[in-house]
């Protein structure tokens, strides 16, 4: 499928395949248009199947001319069948998709592997964004490893956890006093004065496109199949609406067959215009300020809210919210069942799962997959006093005075 | 009042190449028909029905006019007001 032009979302203007991602005309959003495919599904398997175990295997599907030299690869994270998280939610067939285990810990190393592919071909040798934690730790480090500048914009009271990881990396580090939204705001505003590749701004539509690898891998994993059912945490909404833009273009291309998964999208109830607005009826969301612990979706004027909305509603699906207490025991829900160790955002992921699954909304022979989008060592405080330690002298004695305490139920 | 509308890199064309304009107005809606008035190609871009196309973010002083009173949002003397595209970031 190569890349032909960018195309205005809303009244399809096309223009070059540049740096840019506002129609000029009608101001909507720019993706990518691509030409018709140049092989049937058994030759675009034999690809995938001889391509790197990383995302560029599915580089037909992708906007770059050619995938780069190896450096920091991204994608090919595990799906793990969750049998002991299922029978907890009384479903029988629940798959996690891990995306924590990329080179930065989340699935921002797929869209930032793309928005850099991209920037190269273009010239570019500086790298920027405007993040909320995980995207800023991805530029930092795709960008040393290219050998280009780096310019991360977060918002001041970022977990710090975030802001060491993406500082080891040397980058500039800049933080904003104010909300990811004025950080948004502030580099909109940036992305007309300097010659720099924005992640996503002004590479947005080539960025966005790294999300559909997930759809992607998540098929080829499943054999070539696709889930009946998917939870994905929403925050600007892109990754949510790129999901199922590559689960079309491979149901269109004959890679997999029968529907659409239904689109279940998760927020934050600090954080939730996305759910409002799918609650009250609208088509479009009322921007809000965030006050929740999920940082990583605290986004409260979300770009792609609209198309979210349209997703959930035509799939059948829906967009729920959780409070903070909820998103905690979400983490430890999937802690205590499969090991994984997400951040707030997978917990959010997790108690919505959940709360779909107990308000019987999930049939129980549905194949369901959630995505886990980052790691539980990036948001550290927030299991902090959530379970309880016992400390004792280095005697038996010392031990068998709590032993009663700490004896395992039966 | 006067105020000054910075304008993004999208819609130069349309204000043959100005990055700023000051015009007059009591209300952000005002300041927007007054900018109308002097690039007529502004209000096919980003006016709608009457309001502003979904995709349009307008700004007093770095808030968002929906946090404030929208359109009818007054202005002060020496307030900037900021015209930028909504569909950035994530």
């Amino acid at each position: 499928m190569p890349p032909e032009s960018l195309r205005c979302k809303e009244c399809k203007t096309p223009y070059p395949l540049e740096a840019r991602f506002v129609c000029e005309r009608c101001f909507g959003p720019l993706e990518i248009a691509y030409g018709s495919l140049d092989a049937d599904p058994a030759e675009l398997r034999r690809r995938i199947h001889g391509g790197p175990r990383s995302l560029w295997r599915y580089a037909d599907f992708l906007p770059v001319a050619a995938p780069p030299p190896p450096a920091l690869e991204a994608g090919f994270t595990p799906l793990l069948r969750a049998d002991r998280l299922a029978e907890k939610l009384r479903l029988e067939e629940v798959w996690i998709k891990n995306d924590a285990a990329n080179p930065t810990h989340s699935f921002k190393d797929r869209v930032v592997s793309v928005a850099l592919a991209r920037a190269r071909e273009l010239g570019f040798d500086t790298l920027a964004c405007a993040s909320t934690g995980n995207l800023a730790n991805a530029v930092a480090a795709h960008a040393a490893a290219a050998g280009l500048h780096a310019y991360v914009f977060i918002p001041a009271d970022l977990e710090e956890q975030k802001v060491l990881a993406t500082g080891v990396y040397s980058p500039r580090v800049v933080a904003v006093d104010g909300t990811y939204d004025d950080v948004n705001r502030l580099c909109t505003e940036l992305s007309s004065e300097h010659d720099w590749a924005f992640a996503n701004i002004n590479m947005r539509p080539y960025y966005a496109e790294g999300s559909k690898t997930l759809a992607f891998e998540t098929a080829e994993q499943l054999s070539f199949t696709l889930p009946d059912r998917v939870v994905c945490p929403i925050a600007s909404g892109s990754l949510f609406t790129k999901l199922a833009r590559g689960f079309e273009e491979w149901l269109s291309a004959g890679l997999v067959g029968g529907e659409m998964p239904v689109f279940c999208g998760a927020q934050a109830t600090g954080c939730s215009p996305v759910a409002i607005a799918f609650g009250e009826g609208h088509d479009f969301c009322r921007p809000v300020k965030p006050d929740t612990i999920a940082k990583s979706l605290a986004i409260g004027n979300p770009a792609d809210g609209s198309y979210a909305l349209d997703l959930a509603r035509r799939t059948g699906g829906t967009i729920e919210a959780v409070s903070d207490e909820e998103i905690v025991a979400g983490i430890h829900l999937l802690a205590t069942t499969t090991g994984i160790f997400t951040e707030t955002a997978g917990g959010v992921t997790i108690a919505v799962l959940k709360q779909l699954a107990e308000r019987g909304e999930i049939d129980r022979s549905e194949r369901v997959v959630a995505y886990i989008t980052g790691d539980g060592l990036k948001t550290l405080d927030c299991v902090r006093d959530s379970f309880s330690t016992w400390q004792i002298e280095p005697s038996v004695e010392s031990f068998e005075r709590v032993a009663g305490e700490l004896a395992v139920p039966a | 009042m006067a105020v000054s509308v910075k304008i993004p890199t999208q819609l130069r064309a349309a204000t043959d190449g100005e990055a700023t304009a000051m015009v007059d107005g009591e209300t952000v809606g005002e300041v927007l028909d007054a900018l109308y008035e002097r690039y007529g190609e502004l209000r096919s871009r980003i006016a709608e029905d009457g309001g502003l196309r979904r995709f349009v973010n307008v700004y007093v002083e770095g808030e968002d006019i929906r946090f404030l009173d929208g359109l009818e949002t007054e202005v002060s003397d020496g307030d900037e007001v900021t015209i930028l595209p909504a569909v950035a970031g994530g």
